[in-house]
């Protein structure tokens, strides 16, 4: 039972940590200077007829309270507002570009994850011997890259030098507008190739560290010794003891790196022209598109929030020592990582 | 590079090579700085740290050129790399070596001073919180809890927007001021267990005031986990400094930082890459060397060790 409550408490503390996110994001984009009619350095109308028109239309002539105010009450009906600079309504403008960073992110984290881990637990069955030391060293250098060096590097190398990779966007505009055969597929995937990897690579070996730690610290523990007084296999000692319970901090690391790949892939995506979210919030922020923005940070903190929430369930799932928290605080079932 | 660069290039190679046989010295002293190096690249870390240090402050012997100056705008730009242009020219013909060097000071100054910010505010924060519980607590945990669900990049572009000419301490206040949540909630979950020891109710029976606890007993106790994180902290802000630069906002050009640097090589890359290779090189290394030295750190502060066989 304490555990509906709990899930009750957290689910509705999430829900305001998202509303206050989106509160302040609206109280900044529309203090900042520059409005769409004004026009900032890019985009906006400028025209002198149409400009009074459109603020009045967009009730941009209101006080705050009253803007933010009728905001609230549209994004209840689900209306997430009007593009100034995209001349179209957010949800459609979303609706086209979630779908490609979803690609972008989704490869990006089977491969930060599968390599990842694979080098965290070969490096914990080979501690401190040569190929553990050699491979620390690399994850340490790749996970100080900042990533959208990389990319440029990576372009340079696998695209300009050696033509094996496109320059970048998402297909071929000509051959390949949409995906409608087995050959776009193959496109798309050529495509996906280095931007995923340069997203994949850096957190890979972030991921990396941090398993290989995560299996140190376990193989302190009295369980193992036992494991391995009972006569157990090294092996058997390493993927049965150390990795099961090493998986449980993992637990939260996915639950923390589920957004970053989302705002991490900000500049890759503008490195690689790939028409994905990230692109369009900075576009948005750069032409104070307000609905724009205010819906590109819903959904950033609505990922960031609800990572943590998943994160916090699996390891209560997973872990029965943190299922349920002594005081209820939302804090408490965070496992330490 | 005329040969006074040459030769100071070399006393602060020496000079790094020397603070880390000094620092290794006092090793043998002392059980936690012999555990700091056994890892490896814990002494590279702080080598190439204390080097980048004395580049940044001796910038101008170091630097053959002006960072500014445009040499040649003609017959220099994108000069590849070569004895008088150590790692080239960039686009405008500026001295890339040269930039590097005063980008130091620019590039660490932002990482530091900007982790300084979010390493006090955070642990300021986390203590507060921690020692009056109640109220306060939760009232400044549901700030962190807000602090970490928002889009850091995208609120750093829309406040950077509120400003033309961005000042260099505007920048470093932004960054500090939305990277100290994760500090915040480290040292308060430190402090909540440490309240509860003797030596605080001790000075508390003396009559000690909340400030004195916190700042005499409280956090020195809890200061392991936050040097460590102010370690990791430098390093991100530089790599926040550096995507904030590529996008445009950073540092404003002329003034080197290795962040714009990127960003002005960027254009050229397939053509004169050395200019965004060097100054990514450099951020990597700086990063680099942050987490070898945190990462030993993190064993040397670690009380589980202390006094445990080695």
């Amino acid at each position: 039972m304490t555990g509906v409550v709990w899930l009750l408490r957290r689910f509705v503390a999430s829900v305001a940590i998202i509303f206050a996110v989106v509160t302040l994001v609206f109280i900044l984009i529309h203090v900042a200077p520059g409005d769409p009619c004004v026009g900032s350095e890019e985009g906006g109308t400028q025209d002198p007829v149409m400009c009074p028109l459109l603020t009045r239309q967009f009730g941009l002539d209101q006080p705050l309270h009253v803007r933010y105010g009728r905001y609230l009450l549209q994004l209840l009906h689900g209306n997430l507002g009007y593009s100034f600079s995209l001349h179209r309504p957010v949800s459609g403008a979303l609706a086209e570009t979630i779908p490609f960073t979803l690609q972008l992110a989704g490869v990006a984290l089977l491969i930060d994850f599968l390599l990842g881990l694979g080098l965290g637990i070969y490096q914990a069955l080979r501690v401190n011997r040569l190929p553990d030391v050699v491979l620390s060293n690399v994850t340490l250098f790749v996970y100080s890259l900042p990533t959208f060096w990389l990319a440029l590097v990576l372009l340079l190398l696998f695209a300009e030098k050696v033509k094996l990779f496109p320059l970048g966007g998402p297909s071929d505009p000509i051959l390949c507008p949409v995906i409608d055969s087995a050959y776009c597929l193959a496109d798309r995937i050529w495509h996906l190739v280095l931007p995923a990897f340069t997203l994949g690579l850096v957190g890979a070996a972030g991921t990396a560290r941090f398993q290989r730690a995560a299996m140190l610290e376990v193989a302190q523990q009295d369980f193992v010794r036992t494991a391995r007084a009972k006569g157990l296999s090294e092996r058997g000692v390493v993927l049965q003891h150390q990795l099961r319970n090493a998986l449980l901090s993992f637990i939260t690391r996915f639950g923390l790196t589920l957004p970053f790949l989302l705002t991490g892939a900000v500049l890759i995506e503008t490195i690689f022209a790939w028409p994905g979210m990230g692109r369009l919030a900075v576009n948005a922020i750069l032409t104070r598109d307000h609905a724009l923005v205010t819906a590109t940070a819903l959904i950033a903190s609505t990922l960031v929030v609800s990572g943590n929430l998943l994160a916090d369930i699996l390891i209560g799932i997973a872990d029965p020592r943190v299922r349920v928290p002594a005081d209820g605080g939302p804090e408490t079932s965070l496992v330490p990582a | 590079m005329t040969l006074g660069t040459w030769f100071a290039l070399l006393v602060a190679i020496i000079l790094a090579a020397e603070a880390v046989r000094a620092v290794r010295h006092r090793a043998f002293g002392s059980e936690r700085w012999r555990r700091f190096f056994r890892h490896p690249t814990a002494a590279w870390g702080v080598g190439i740290l204390a080097f980048l240090v004395i580049v940044a402050v001796a910038a101008p012997l170091i630097a053959p050129f002006d960072p500014d100056r445009q040499l040649d705008i003609i017959g220099l730009k994108n000069h590849p790399p070569s004895w008088t242009f150590l790692l080239g020219t960039d686009v405008l013909s500026r001295d890339v070596w040269s930039r590097i060097v005063y980008g130091a000071r620019v590039s660490l100054g932002i990482g530091g001073l900007g982790a300084l910010v979010a390493v006090s505010v955070g642990s300021l924060v986390g203590a507060v919180a921690g020692y009056y519980r109640r109220w306060v607590d939760a009232v400044l945990m549901r700030t962190v809890d807000i602090g970490l669900a928002l889009p850091r990049i995208f609120i750093l572009l829309m406040a950077v927007a509120l400003w033309d000419r961005l000042p260099f301490w505007v920048l470093v206040l932004a960054i500090g001021l939305t990277s100290w949540f994760g500090t915040g909630r480290l040292v308060r979950a430190e402090v909540l267990s440490l309240r509860e020891r003797d030596y605080v109710l001790a000075a508390r029976a003396l009559g000690a005031g909340a400030g004195g606890v916190i700042f005499r007993h409280v956090l020195p106790n809890a200061a392991a986990p936050v040097i460590v994180s102010a370690a990791l902290g430098v390093g991100n802000v530089l790599l926040l400094e550096a995507s904030l630069s590529f996008l445009g906002i950073g540092i404003r050009p002329p003034t080197p930082s290795w962040g714009n640097m990127i960003a002005d090589g960027a254009p050229s890359v397939y053509t004169a890459p050395w200019t965004t290779v060097a100054a990514g090189l450099a951020i990597s290394l700086v990063v680099m060397s942050l987490n070898a030295v945190a990462d030993g750190l993190r064993d040397a502060l670690d009380p589980h060790e202390e006094g445990g066989a080695t």
